[in-house]
């Protein structure tokens, strides 16, 4: 041993697992550090915009009032988008703004303020260091290096999110697969609060987040999203890694096919380009997560492969919230006994597995296969809008019933009655 | 709207260049051979690659958003890419 360790607890990565984390591990009085590459926390985080908050108020119980949020979502639609055609299903509540569970948020601005909350609970917050390595002695993590820094720890909290390279370099994980992984392509437009509200019908205290799968990816399983913050639209495309390559599609070309289709280019007239942006999505739920405690080490969030894909919206930030609850009341408590060993650890993995977050990831297990179906993709769009138009368009033809007409617009589709019924089962258990 | 094009969407972003170090180092002739440069120019949402008119893979680092696509769909010893040293490469605004 060269010395005492610097620090009680390492966390590397300030964004929401880190912060969290940092804030907790502080407050039960250890000696943290939390190390950010970004020149500010959060100048390297960017998400979708929609943050599942009820964990995060359970930690700032004045998250809502206090914290940079946007909008509550209390409008959600579900749009089946073709060429020429979209179909969507529009579902708005009230109970969902009371319930204020679901925000928009803006990475550069939430987490900055994580950071200070975890720096006024008395972490020491680092901004504009990368941790490169790992340090590990006798077979146990104890540190990280930083160009020529060694900074020494009973345990490293790693955040250092999807990519987290840290873990692979030190072996601890493999890179995952790409049909497990996908990216996530967005742009920020500028546009007056009353022209957003106007325009996605929402009232000043409300929010729409709008999700679309079908042409917007040209077959490529993923989808794209709308979600309205302050002053400001967030717009972009998931596009899962595996599919892109295989399809040989370019994501740069299909994001600004999606800018450019009616339902997007209309709610984005006369707007201002603030900012373009891209970020990998884990994808693989449960099946990625694998191992996330080590002698020394626990993973949390993005890094520990935490998403879930419910199919209308890819959940992270909660289960990176989460998890650094679990993880922080487990190293917690390691360090108390004064074992930081993986079998000290173990409580952070097995809190997370009791969580709510923890029992939803494996609810969803099945999830990502049901959602690699290409169908999903092109084919149930365009089925749902030739009915639609086959009940809309009184041609001078006789009508037919609902069914009869149902039965015509799927003769007419690639689909069968048989693929329907076994995919619409597929779904009901997956999703 | 028309969409903006790509340079326009990243000329609206802020970056710290770090001149004095690229963060991406490229096999040229295993990645033209793998296909993993066609890949690199479809998949980059930033449009880091593309052809340059010698036929060798151009990549202009300084646009990275360091998303990590490129690492994910490149076949294995094709390309070397790490993040920018603390402090440099995209600075997010909005996130």
């Amino acid at each position: 041993m060269t010395g005492q360790p610097d620090f009680d607890v390492i966390v590397v990565g300030a964004g929401l697992a880190g912060a969290v984390a940092a804030h907790q591990l502080a407050q039960a009085g250890l000696n943290v550090a939390l190390l950010e590459r970004g020149s500010q926390a959060g100048s390297k985080n960017l998400s979708g915009g929609v943050l599942q908050c009820q964990g995060l108020k359970t930690v700032f119980p004045d998250f809502l009032d206090q914290a940079p949020v946007e909008r509550v979502i209390d409008r959600q639609q579900l749009c089946f988008l073709n060429q020429s055609s979209h179909v969507t299903l529009d579902y708005a509540d009230q109970r969902l703004r009371q319930a204020g569970s679901a925000v928009t948020v803006r990475r550069a601005r939430l987490d900055p303020w994580l950071a200070e909350r975890a720096e006024a609970a008395g972490a020491i917050v680092m901004t504009g260091i990368r941790v490169d390595a790992l340090l590990r002695q006798d077979g146990q993590i104890a540190g990280v290096t930083a160009g020529a820094d060694e900074l020494r720890s009973r345990v490293v909290v790693l955040a250092d999110g999807a990519n987290s390279f840290l873990s692979r370099l030190a072996g601890l994980r493999r890179a995952p697969a790409r049909h497990q992984q996908a990216v996530g392509v967005k742009a920020t437009f500028k546009l007056p609060a009353e022209t957003i509200e106007e325009r996605c019908q929402i009232d000043p205290a409300g929010g729409l987040a709008l999700t679309m799968v079908g042409d917007c990816t040209q077959g490529v399983a993923g989808g794209g999203f709308l979600y309205t913050n302050r002053d400001s639209l967030s717009v972009g495309l998931v596009l899962n890694l595996g599919e892109l390559v295989r399809r040989g599609g370019d994501s740069s070309l299909l994001f600004e096919r999606l800018l450019a289709h009616p339902l997007i280019s209309r709610l984005l007239r006369d707007s201002q380009l603030l900012e373009y942006g891209c970020h990998l999505v884990n994808e693989g739920g449960l099946a990625m997560v694998g191992r996330t405690v080590f002698d020394g080490l626990v993973l949390v969030g993005d890094a520990a492969g935490l998403t879930i894909n419910t199919g209308l919206t890819i959940r992270g930030m909660d289960l990176a919230v989460s998890s650094a609850l679990a993880a922080a009341a487990g190293v917690t408590r390691a360090i108390a006994a004064d074992d930081t060993s993986a079998a000290g650890l173990k409580e952070c993995r097995d809190a997370f597995d009791r969580s709510a977050a923890g029992q939803d990831l494996r609810l969803f297990a099945q999830a990502p296969a049901f959602l690699a179906n290409e169908r999903l993709y092109g084919p149930y769009g365009e089925l749902l809008a030739d009915l639609m138009f086959g009940l809309h368009h009184l041609d001078l033809s006789p009508r037919r019933h609902l069914l009869a007409q149902a039965r015509r617009s799927l003769r007419r589709s690639p689909l069968s009655l048989g693929r329907l019924l076994l995919d619409g089962l597929k779904g009901a258990r997956a999703l | 709207m028309n969409p903006p094009p790509i340079n326009q969407r990243l000329a609206a972003n802020r970056f710290i260049l770090d001149e004095a170090e690229c963060h991406i180092t490229v096999n040229q002739p295993l990645a033209r051979a793998s296909g993993t440069a066609d890949r690199l120019i479809a998949c980059c949402p930033a449009k880091v690659y593309s052809w340059a008119p010698d036929g060798s893979l151009a990549v202009e680092y300084a646009a990275c958003l360091e998303c990590g696509t490129c690492l994910a769909v490149a076949d294995p010893g094709t390309l070397e890419w790490h993040y920018p040293r603390g402090g440099f490469g995209v600075h997010f605004r909005e996130g």
